[in-house]
Formats: structure tokens, sequence, C-alpha cells
């Protein structure tokens, strides 16, 4: 029972962006995905969900608790989207749809897939936003996206993913747009509540301070290719990929000591 | 919103004043004499100074334009120099067949073009999505008159079905005869303004289906195509609501056109045949009240599309 | 020149060049020669069914419908050039206004191009031919103003931004003046909207023309135009109701190879280019 990816492959026509990519998510477990921008983590990470964009064309393997994903159509992986794998976006201020309050947004993978009722959704909302420290929940479930903050945002993003209570989340940088400050925060309460939930955890980041505050096992991907696999104190300290290298000394720069907290 | 109200409001009455000033001035840069040109050639002397005197044409144009502005803020639109009836009255009376040919054409449009448009996104890229866009493409290049004269050949001439022109002498107190003799003349306007909005909505439903929270409500538990509905749709809604504006226009370019082509006695041939007679005073009003129509129309869609998308209202409303 | 190549391997853009190749040659050609002589009137050849000789038919009065289709072309040539050449100019009187003047120029000028927009073209005909009498000279006019602005609208952005770059006011630090720069600066940044614009605008010249002229205020009465053809067949609707056919085609392939030109243009100019608020318009 576990998340696999197998030889994953991603390709536009001739173009290969994604070259076999293998690894597992394990309940409960924490992996992470590192590596600079367009590596093709994120493609892979929406494989997954089979949400890939137009042209792009997946092959390997992608199995969900034994059922294989590749290759299943658009209705049968909306069944799993959001309930038994979810996923949480980078860029908070286009992540919500603007024309909708947050109260309709926050509980929305509950409501399709457990079919709540409009009291029960709102009562699920309010306690999604008290779970991931908003504040004045009953009152914030009124607003639009645009009248809370980026780390508001994305703490109803982080809230909505895990309504529906989903075996697994996939996470793509859900700090990067954030500002530092707020950032840790968000940090903090992303890592409780998954810990809480005890769902398998695929964590997205090109920061390595980041990555060691949430993951215990990462895979490194360099221009669409696996470099490294290790548990993160290996990678902290004895990096065997350049790449790897070269994460651990950016990380070094910024106000990162190994083992510590901030 | 108050404040955006008002100022919405004073930007509609300076674009009234300008219009009615540019109105005014393209009929008084004649070349020769206002009263000789409705009185035509062949006119007596004593003729085009009665003429003259009844318009007030002697006075300074300044005066002539308040006094003009003066009797259509009392609702007064003048009187035809031609017959001399009121204006407003006969404005009115012709709006019961304009009014609703141009409602019955915009839902005609908006039901062509919605679903197709939105189909035409979804199937981007695979023949049937070429052939939609395509024959939009076309369709928006058909002059209406030409629309309209194929319409009566297959419905009227071919198939029987709806009358080739007129307007019921009874009007509107038989509404059944009334609708059918205005649905070729609608149809045909609707046809070639819904191919022009197909493509607009078709943009606009691409233009939404790369937005980041369509992808979010897919991730949620829903198909590609359920997010884009559920979604995207009132998105892509409001984007039609702030082209309707445009699309007035349109529609009233086409009523002129196709009133004449189906004999209906609405304001566009009336319009028409005023130009024809040379009725400068009634030419004038009609002219403004056409316009009034399309820049109240575009002021109301920018008021309702400040109410319905809540990142324009204010936070404090 | 690259830009032409690339034109002609765009589909659309390589059918609007052909179309307009075309109508140009049919005009040309209509000058020394036709078939038969369009005007000619003929009672014993009324309403012949195409053939070789007559490949569209003939009309009521015996006329042949081909060469006054031929003939017609001249009409739809003149007041497209002629709708373009004015918009163009009223488009960039009205931006360079709007654009190098005192403040409050500027602001009247926005106010006028607001107003003006939500003039429809046929209706600012309208009104010039209440005044002058209908006339080919009137479509050209309306249409040179309704489009113009819209042009002025397009322009507008993009020339504030030029006006803004820094080495416009580096020009300007070196007492380049404001005309300077906007026939150095200006002019040949908005070069490309204004082309691909004028081409959607002579799409709009041509209905405007047949519309018009269907009404009986555009081409005078001893004048081939297409609109006029439609309007003279439409009597004779319930007789012969498949004469109305050609006229209307060659205005709606006129039309679409203009606006095709247009979106060619476009693309191979400036992708990111969106579509004028006009062409949503259609039959303005």
């Amino acid at each position: 029972m576990s998340l696999i990816v197998d030889n994953l492959r991603i390709a536009f026509g001739e173009r290969v962006v994604v070259h076999e990519v293998s690894f597992e998510v394990a309940p409960g477990a924490r992996l992470g995905l590192i590596g600079e921008s367009g590596s093709g983590k994120s493609l892979t990470a929406l494989a997954i969900l089979g949400l890939l964009p137009e042209g792009a064309h997946a092959s390997g393997s992608i199995r969900l608790d034994g059922e294989e994903l590749l290759g299943r159509s658009d209705r049968e992986l909306a069944r799993i989207r959001g309930a038994r794998v979810a996923m949480v976006f980078q860029e908070p201020r286009t992540a919500l749809n603007p024309l909708r309050r947050i109260g309709a947004q926050i509980a929305e993978p509950a409501r399709i897939h457990e079919g709540l009722t409009r009291a029960q959704t709102r009562e699920r909302g309010t306690e999604l936003a008290r779970r991931v420290g908003l504040p004045e929940p009953t009152e914030i479930l009124r607003r639009y996206p645009h009248e809370l903050s980026g780390g508001q945002r994305q703490r109803v993003s982080i809230a909505a993913a895990l309504s529906a209570h989903p075996r697994y989340l996939l996470a793509d940088e859900p700090t990067t747009a954030l500002d530092v400050t707020v950032q840790s925060e968000i940090l903090a309460t992303f890592d409780e509540l998954v810990r809480g939930s005890g769902s398998g955890l695929l964590f997205i980041t090109h920061d390595l301070a980041v990555l060691s505050r949430i993951a215990d096992h990462a895979v490194v991907m360099s221009e669409g290719r696996m470099v490294e696999s290790a548990p993160v104190p290996q990678l902290l300290t004895a990096p065997v990929s350049e790449l790897g290298q070269r994460l651990l000394a950016a990380a070094r720069r910024t106000a990162f000591r190994p083992g510590g907290t901030e | 919103m108050t404040r955006f109200l008002l100022s919405r409001g004073l930007l509609l009455v300076l674009g009234l004043a300008v219009a009615s000033v540019l109105i005014f001035l393209a009929l008084r840069f004649l070349p020769g004499d206002v009263a000789q040109v409705i009185a035509g050639t062949d006119a007596t002397p004593a003729r085009i100074a009665a003429i003259r005197e009844s318009l007030g044409l002697d006075r300074p144009l300044p005066v002539q334009y308040f006094e003009w502005v003066g009797g259509l803020l009392r609702g007064d639109l003048g009187n035809s120099v031609v017959t001399g009836t009121p204006v407003a009255s006969e404005i009115a009376e012709k709006a019961q067949v304009t009014l609703p040919l141009a409602l019955l054409s915009m839902l005609i449009g908006l039901a062509i073009a919605g679903p197709l448009g939105v189909a035409a996104a979804l199937r981007r890229g695979r023949p049937a999505g070429f052939v939609l866009s395509g024959s939009a493409q076309a369709l928006a290049a058909v002059p209406v008159i030409w629309a309209g004269m194929l319409l009566v050949i297959v419905f009227s001439l071919w198939l029987g079905w709806l009358p080739a022109q007129g307007f019921p002498r009874a009007g509107w107190s038989d509404p059944g005869a009334a609708l059918r003799s205005l649905l070729l003349p609608a149809i045909t306007i609707g046809i070639i303004e819904g191919a022009a909005l197909l493509r607009f909505v078709r943009s606009a439903t691409l233009g939404v289906m790369g937005q980041d929270f369509i992808r979010t409500a897919a991730a949620a538990g829903r198909t590609r195509t359920g997010a884009l509905l559920t979604h995207g749709l009132p998105s892509v809604a409001l984007s039609i609501v702030s082209v309707l504006g445009i699309q007035v226009a349109g529609l009233l370019v086409g009523t002129v056109l196709v009133e004449n082509l189906f004999t209906l006695p609405g304001i566009g041939r009336m319009l028409v045949a005023d130009v024809g007679n040379r009725d400068l005073t009634k030419v004038q009003s009609e002219v403004l009240v056409l316009t009034a129509i399309v820049l109240i129309i575009g002021t109301l869609v920018d008021v309702i599309h400040r109410l319905v998308d809540p990142r324009a209202r204010e936070v404090t409303a | 020149m690259s830009g032409f190549s690339r034109l002609l391997r765009h589909p659309a853009g390589l059918f609007g060049l052909i179309v307009v190749a075309v109508l140009l040659v049919a005009a040309g050609v209509s000058l020394v020669w036709t078939p038969h002589d369009p005007v000619f009137t003929d009672s014993t050849r009324r309403w012949l069914a195409p053939t070789w000789e007559y490949p569209f038919g003939t009309d009521n009065s015996g006329r042949d419908i081909f060469s006054l289709i031929l003939a017609g072309s001249r009409v739809t040539v003149l007041v497209a050039v002629g709708s373009a050449l004015g918009a163009g100019i009223v488009g960039l009187l009205l931006a360079a206004f709007g654009a190098l003047t005192r403040r409050w120029v500027r602001e009247s000028v926005a106010v006028l191009i607001d107003v003006l927009i939500a003039f429809p073209t046929l209706l600012i005909a309208m009104l010039l031919a209440a005044a002058w009498g209908g006339s080919l000279l009137v479509v050209i006019v309306a249409v040179s103003i309704s489009f113009g602005v819209n042009i002025a609208r397009v322009t507008r952005p993009e020339i504030r931004t030029v006006l803004a770059a820094d080495y416009v006011l580096a020009a300007r630090a070196s007492g380049i003046g404001s005309w300077g720069i906007l026939r150095h600066h200006v002019l040949p940044n908005i070069a490309p909207i204004v082309i691909v614009q004028l081409s959607w605008g002579m799409a709009l010249a041509v209905l405007a023309e047949a519309g018009l002229s269907y009404l009986g205020y555009g081409a005078p009465a001893d004048t081939p135009s297409w609109g006029r053809l439609l309007s003279e067949l439409q009597t004779y609707i319930g007789i012969q109701p498949l004469s109305v056919f050609w006229p209307g085609a060659v205005i709606t392939v006129t039309v679409l190879g203009l606006n095709l030109l247009g979106d060619g243009l476009r693309d191979v100019t400036d992708p990111t280019l969106s579509e004028p608020a006009t062409s949503a318009g259609g039959n303005a």
C-alpha cells in the first residue's frame, strides 16, 4: 500500500522532459523532491493526478495502492483526485477561484467526494479554517480570495487539500511565493497538519533548508533526471551528486544550521 | 461604490453631451442652406423662408442647439419637418418593433455563441473545434443583408414556414403573428452577431482554461471539463457581459439593415426613410436616441460588471 | 522581407493575400475589359441561366451578373483603400494629439474617442448622408472616422509605453522635439499594430459599402456595386432566388480574406496582440 512512481517519463512530442523517475511514498512517509526550476518536479506531481498540461504525455507506471493510474480516463482520475491524492499548488494568488467565496472553496474536495450538504459544508469549512489557523473562521469564509493575504490564501489551499482526508498529499513549493516570515509559519502549520493526518507526503521544493524541515527522505532531480536519492540527514551532510552539493552550499549561505530549527 | 456610480454617471452625461454636439454640428455643416436642403431644389423662396423660420435657423447656432437639447430634456424630440408629427411619439411607436427585434436577436446570438463558443474552446486542435471556429470566422464575414436573403429563400420561399417580410397591421395585439414576423429577421441578426460573439467566447474560455484555479478545481476531484464548466463559466459570462456594450452597437446596425430587408416598421427603417426625405430635425433626434441607447447600455454593463465581480467591488460596500 | 515570407507560410494570411490579389486584379481588369458591358440592358436576355457566356447568369434587365460583379469590385477597392487611408490619418492624428499635447487636450481627445466608439459606422454614415446626400465619399468618411477612432484607441497604450521608455526620455533630454520623437520612435513601434488594424478596417469598409449601397446611400445609381446589386436582385427574389448568391458570396469572401489577412499579419508581427473590439461587432 503506497504511491509508487516507476520509470516515469514525460514528453512533449519528441522532447523528453522527465526521464525514468522512480520513487515510492508510503502512507505517513515524507518524501522530498528537490531540484532547480525546470527540472520536471512539478510535472511529475501533475502526472500523478493526471493533470499534465496539454501536449504532454506520460509513460512508465504510477501505482496508487496497487492500482495503475497511467492510462486511466479523466473521469476515473477525477474520483481519485482530492479524495485519495490531493495537491497544494505553489501560487496562492491564482490557485483560488476569484469569483467564489472562501467558504465555497475551502471544503470543495470534501463536498465533491462526500456529498456534503450546504450546512455540513459550512460546518466543515469553519472547522478546517480553524485547524489551519485562519483568524475569525466564520467571518473569513464569507470573503473572496482577493480580500485575503497570500499566507491566508495558502492556508485555505492547504485546508482544502486535506478536507477529504486524502491518503497522499502532493505539495508543490507551497511556501515559495510567500514572504520569509510567513513561509516559516505556514510550513509549521503544514508540518503539524500532515503529521496529524497520517497522509503520505510528496513535498516539492528547490530549497534544501525547507526540505530539511519537512521530509525524511529526498530525491534530487536535475534536468528531468533523478541524480540522487538519500535520507535527508545524509543529504545535509554528505551529498553525492553535484547538484546535491550545490543545493547544500546554497542552503548554508542562507541562515540555516544543520539540525537546527531556524 | 457610490463614488464609482457617480463618476460613471458623470461620464455618461458628458458622453451624451459630446454626442449631441457632434450630431448637431454634423447636420449643420451642410453644403448650402439647411432650409434649402429640406425644401428640395424646386422649392419656392417663400417655402424656404417658412422652413427657416419654423426651425429657428435664422438664430445663432448655440441658441438652436440649446433649444434642441432643452426640448430633449423635457422629452420633446421636436417635430418632423416633413410631416409635422412629434418625433418622440413616432420613435415610441416604432420602438415596439425595434426593441423586441434587438432583444430577440441578442438572445439568439447568445444562445448560439455561448454553448458553441465553449465547445469550440474545449475541442481546440480537433476537427470539431476547427469546424466551429472556422464557420464562425466565415459567418462573421457574411453581410447581414445577404444572410437575410438566403434565410428568406430557404424558410419563406422553399419551406414556407415564416413570412418573408412585413409586420402585422394589428401589431402586438396578435402576439403570435408579430413574433412570427420578427423571427426570421432576429435569426438573421442573431446568427451573424452570434458568430462574432462565438469567437470572443472561445478566446475567453481558452483564457480561463489556462487559469490556475481551474487546475485547483480539477485537483479537488472534478474532471477537466467539469472544472471548467463549474468554475470557469462564471468568468466567461463576466467577460461576455463586458462586451455586450459593443454588441449592442452591432445589433442596432443589424436592425437598421434588417428592418429594411424585411420591411419592418421599426426605428431603423424610419431613419433610412428620413435620411432620404432630408428630415434633418428628425434624423438628428433619432441618431441621438440610438447613440444614447448604446451609451446607456455601455454604462449599465460597466455597473453590472462592477456589481458582479467581487474583485471590482469595494471591500466596504 | 522575412515578415512577408512568414505571411506566405501562414495559411490564413496566405488566403487573405490571395483574396486581395484577386480583388485587385479583378478591379484592374474591369477598368479595361469586362465580358459584357455591365450596364448594357437587353430585354431579350433576361434571367438567363449560367452558361460559359454568362457565368453567373443575367438579371431582370438582361445585364451580365458576372460583368456587374467584376465592375463592382472597383467600388469595393476604392472604398477599402480610401477608408484605410482616411482611418490611418484620423487614427494617427488622434493618437498624436492624445499623446503629445497639453493635458486638457489629451483628456478631451480621450473623451471624444470614448464617445465616438459608441457611434456605429452605419449611424455616422446615415448622419452624413442626411446632410450631404448618399455617396461613396460619405461611406469612406464614415469608416475613416469610426475606424480611425478605433486605431487611436488600440494604439494608445503602445504609444504611452514608447513615450515612457528610457531611450525616448534620453532622446527628449538631448533636445529632440515632440514631432521628431513621434516620427522616429513612436511611428515605427505602432506601425505593425496600425497595419493589422487597417486590414480589419478594410473588411469593415467593404461591409459598410455593401450595407449603405443596399440602403441606397452608397454607390450612385449608375455605378455597379455589390451592395447595390444585392438590393436590385432582392426585388426579384421570388422569381430568381439564386441570383442573389453571387454578389453576397463575393462580399463574404472579400471580407473574410481581409479579416484573415489581418489575423495573419497580427500573428507574424506580434502574436500577443489581441483581437480588436470591433471585430466582435461584426457587421458594423
